[in-house]
């Protein structure tokens, strides 16, 4: 039970810790001041998220773990992210989009984990829920606002939602260490969380006058800790200094 | 706890804030238990050194700072004090916030700190820090943080 927890706390941990990289990756280059100060503000978020969790999987293993080496000193075949944090920012666009999908997806997966038998899961997710809405109001509107501005910019968004559409499955697959929390009142059975998504991608994209992607076929993999090329060049950059210089601190 | 401040808005005590939740002294140690405000806010691990320091100064060493994160913190926690300085500083406290929907969310009026006025918009929902909304006063011009409402 002890593993299946701490796999499990990866998956919530290992997902806001890799998007908050991709995001920070915006730190001065965002298309304009507020938005920089936006992506880098949200990224933060995730940063503070994964830190709660990495405390806590730190404790359970003990020894010299701590959540400094559960971020540092894992490789990427040992990441349980969500395929969709890991994908390359592209445009603004495309940054939107992928937060528009993972911000709906944690706001409705958190309000019912904020229920959780495990008091730090819980705790975490309450915690979480709160800066949640900031983020999927942020998302919501931006998806709205390029959707139903200029012709160039409707035709940009939908070709990010198109194109990232295929990794939004991913993150709703549960390995048997999941099931075996949710029956315990741990986890969250994410089969409930689907149409509570869908509900929330579709009313949005409606009012930006954007179609909702029509493909069926769903990339999956990360919670095998299978994950696409990008994951390795970004852990590259952001182990760098733990891994040259071992438990350096500032 | 008075004396040591959020490293971010100095004219706020941690007490303040409202991120202290407890403080224990036995035979052997003092424990104190505090609560973020945001999660990946930089001033927590401040608020932590700062209270040693400051307690090291009245000789007392045996301090445990530990992080509570249930409940979570909410602006509603902010003393009358806190939030009588944050206007003096330049900073609207947060308003009650009467609709708190994901999507369009009615708007409502966030007074300008300077010369009171009704007549203000927000310029951007995320500011200097992660606790802060940026807003501009349509009467006098002036441009200033609000500290957004969190619950």
């Amino acid at each position: 039970m002890k593993n299946e927890l701490i796999n499990y706390c990866l998956r919530l941990g290992d997902s806001s810790l890799i998007l908050g990289q991709r995001l920070a990756e915006w730190c001065s280059k965002g298309p304009m001041l507020e938005e920089d100060i936006a992506l880098t503000n949200i990224s933060l978020d995730f940063f503070g998220q994964s830190r709660m969790l990495y405390s806590y999987i730190a404790e359970l293993k003990g020894g010299d773990e701590t959540e400094d080496t559960v971020a540092f000193r894992r490789n990427e075949r040992e990441f349980y992210n969500i395929l969709l944090a890991e994908r390359p920012n592209g445009h603004f666009g495309d940054t939107i989009v992928r937060s528009f999908f993972v911000d709906a997806f944690n706001f409705h997966h958190y309000s019912k984990l904020k229920e959780s038998k495990d008091s730090v899961i819980a705790a975490f997710a309450e915690k979480s829920l709160k800066e949640v809405v900031y983020h999927l109001r942020h998302s919501s509107e931006w998806v709205i606002r390029l959707g139903d501005g200029t012709e160039e910019s409707k035709l940009k968004v939908q070709t990010s939602l198109n194109e990232l559409w295929s990794y939004t499955g991913d993150m709703f697959d549960m390995n048997d260490g999941d099931h075996l929390l949710t029956s315990e009142g741990i986890a969250i059975d994410l089969e409930e969380i689907k149409p509570l998504w869908n509900a929330t991608i579709e009313s949005v994209l409606k009012r930006g006058k954007l179609d909702l992607p029509e493909s069926k076929y769903m990339q999956k993999g990360s919670r095998k800790a299978m994950h696409s090329e990008y994951l390795g060049h970004l852990l590259c950059e952001m182990q760098f200094i733990q891994r040259a210089y071992p438990n350096s601190q500032w | 706890m008075e004396k040591v401040p959020d490293p971010e808005i100095p004219v706020l005590s941690i007490l303040d804030l409202g991120v202290v939740r407890s403080v224990n002294v036995n035979d052997e140690e003092i424990l104190i238990e505090i609560t973020s405000t945001y999660s990946g806010c930089p001033a927590t691990d401040v608020f932590i050194a700062d209270i040693k320091l400051e307690l090291e100064k009245h000789n007392l060493t045996n301090v445990k700072v530990q992080m509570k994160y249930s409940p979570a913190w909410t602006t509603d926690w902010i003393t009358d004090k806190g939030r009588v300085k944050l206007k003096e500083f330049g900073i609207a406290p947060p308003v009650n916030e009467p609709d708190k929907s994901i999507l369009f969310a009615k708007s409502f009026v966030v007074p300008c700190p300077k010369c009171d006025s009704d007549e203000t918009h927000l310029v951007s929902q995320f500011g200097s820090t992660a606790c802060k909304a940026l807003y501009q006063c349509d009467s006098c011009q002036e441009p200033y943080d609000y500290f957004k409402c969190l619950r």
